[in-house]
């Protein structure tokens, strides 16, 4: 195992950030945590980069005691925090070779392990890091991450206000560092990028909901989720079929809704009302649950509003 | 309020050079009363320098930029008056409670103190949060954050709200959640002009445009543009358009 947590807790004050999480990550894997914010993400992010002493509970990494041995594993986990934390005011190539040798390493040494990353960036390496575009100084942070060429390395949601196109580039490259061998930890909103995960953890309000291949997360909704179209927008059914007793919630899919039944007796009904409704173009079939279906079924188990959590806060 | 043909917004050949660099290179396009209007670009390709001039906080270099009936070389503060403005990095100040923000940007606008009274009940009522209004915005999470200062960015009622990517970061749910109220926001007559990189809420605007490089490669609603690029959806539209 490259990286253990055995039963991690952590409160600020009165809040419990973390209860009891423990879970496992193989050598080589490409690890996904997911959960909205709040959840105790770059809580446990920070543990791991033993810049956080946890109230219970150990973390290891690679056999070392991320408390005890702190200095062993900070020489062998790569960290990119949530926050852009380069020096502003240093240049790109100044950032990078300030890591380097941080590390008791030079940028040629590792060289070849950042050069399809570093490449996109080098064109501006005089520039001021704080001067870099959202995407570029991703690339250059996860550069400095990799220049002492870790064992593990650990990201932060490192997409987040990233575009659609730098995602996805972002992510060829970690493929490319799981490729050399590195075990990544990484954390993300989008659940597109949880699909490209070898396993994901699913954290929420400090607990861990569920740890599995990304396409077996959770079984709610197997059989009861529907697609609606129609020609006409389907906003304005949105709220109809949250009226529907036997309709368990109903929600904007980009151009459809994704509807779940109670139970697989209720389809009969439900497909009479839509009848009633006189919409030629109006589309309803089954569905299998894709990703996003299925944490936010995760999600909706523990009903959320805002004034029940009024109280706690 | 809209010019003569209707529209909110009306933009003919928007140029903004920053030296010798051209951020914004003839961009000519309107935005309709009511409407939601997805602003959509990669990293770099001159959303916010747009949005900015739009809202009054910067010059183009030339260009006939009308906004809400008001140009914006002359008018900006008019222009002021009448949007609201939210982002994910900027929107509430952290160290002022839930009440205290909704009254200091209440009377930024100028509404009166019985107003805002009553608009501030109504508005805690409806999001719930009646019993945590004097909590310090820091102390709360950030998907509610999120809706507040969304609600605020409304709260005088104004004749657009620029929504610069309002969803970052938030779990699917409360992302759903957001733009129920921002299709709310359009029944008030309310003109939404939003800027995402989540794709699924591309589909949600009624027209998007989309920036490469300074220029408005495409806009068109996102049925329109999913047949034109012969793509599934908005995903693979934007990823033909703006990968170079």
């Amino acid at each position: 195992m490259s990286l253990i947590l055995d039963h991690i807790d952590k409160s600020f004050e009165s809040v419990k950030a973390l209860n009891q999480v423990s879970f496992e990550v193989k050598e080589g894997e490409l690890f996904g945590l997911i959960g909205p914010d709040g959840a105790g993400k770059s809580t446990l992010f920070r543990i791991m980069a033993s810049l956080l002493v946890p109230d219970s509970g150990r973390c290891s990494m690679l056999a070392y005691d991320v408390n005890k041995d702190y200095r062993e594993v900070r020489k062998i986990i790569g960290y990119m925090p949530g926050r852009f934390s380069l020096y502003m005011d240093l240049s790109v190539e100044e950032n990078l070779a300030f890591y380097a040798r941080v590390f008791g390493t030079t940028i040629n040494e590792n060289y070849d392990l950042i050069k399809d990353v570093y490449e996109q960036i080098a064109p501006y390496k005089k520039r001021l890091a704080g001067k870099l575009s959202g995407g570029m100084k991703q690339k250059l942070a996860l550069s400095c991450a990799l220049i002492h060429r870790p064992r593990i390395l650990i990201l932060d949601e490192p997409t987040t206000g990233v575009d659609a196109v730098s995602r996805r580039e972002f992510w060829e490259m970690l493929k490319q560092i799981q490729g050399e061998g590195i075990t990544t930890v990484v954390s993300t909103p989008y659940m597109d990028e949880a699909e490209l995960c070898d396993r994901v953890a699913l954290l929420q309000k400090g607990e861990l909901l569920a740890v599995s291949d990304p396409s077996a997360l959770g079984d709610e909704g197997e059989k009861l989720l529907y697609s609606l179209r129609s020609a006409k927008g389907v906003y304005a059914y949105l709220e109809q079929l949250r009226q529907l007793e036997e309709c368990r919630h109903a929600w904007l899919f980009g151009d459809e809704l994704h509807v779940t039944l109670r139970s697989e007796a209720d389809a009969p009904g439900v497909n009479k009302v839509l009848e009633s409704w006189q919409d030629e173009s109006l589309r309803w079939q089954s569905i299998v649950p894709g990703i996003e279906d299925r944490f936010m079924g995760l999600l909706a188990q523990e009903p959320e509003r805002l004034s029940d959590q009024g109280e706690e806060l | 309020m809209t010019g003569a043909n209707g529209h909110i917004i009306e933009v003919k050949d928007l140029v903004k050079k920053f030296g010798s660099f051209v951020a914004n290179d003839r961009l000519t396009f309107h935005v309709e009363k009511g409407e939601i209007f997805g602003f959509l670009g990669a990293n770099g390709a001159g959303k916010t320098t747009a949005m900015r001039i739009l809202c009054g906080l910067s010059y183009p270099s030339s260009g006939d930029i009308m906004v809400a009936g008001h140009d914006v070389y002359n008018e900006r503060e008019k222009i002021k008056r009448k949007i609201g403005y939210m982002s994910q990095k900027f929107s509430l100040y952290d160290d002022l409670s839930v009440s205290e923000n909704i009254r200091l940007y209440a009377g930024i606008y100028g509404l009166g103190r019985k107003q805002i009274a009553s608009r501030e009940d109504q508005l805690l009522e409806r999001l719930g949060l009646t019993n945590i209004r004097k909590r310090l915005i820091r102390e709360i999470p950030l998907g509610w954050k999120q809706k507040l200062a969304f609600s605020v960015a409304i709260f005088h009622k104004p004749a657009i709200v620029f929504l610069d990517e309002p969803t970052g970061g938030v779990d699917p749910i409360t992302r759903r959640q957001f733009w129920e109220m921002i299709h709310d926001a359009t029944l008030e007559g309310i003109t939404v002009f939003v800027t995402t990189h989540y794709m699924d809420e591309a589909e949600y605007c009624d027209r998007v445009s989309i920036m490469v490089e300074g220029r408005i490669e495409a806009l068109d609603t996102p049925a329109g543009l999913k047949q034109s690029y012969e793509s599934k959806n908005m995903n693979e539209v934007f990823l033909k358009l703006a990968r170079t």
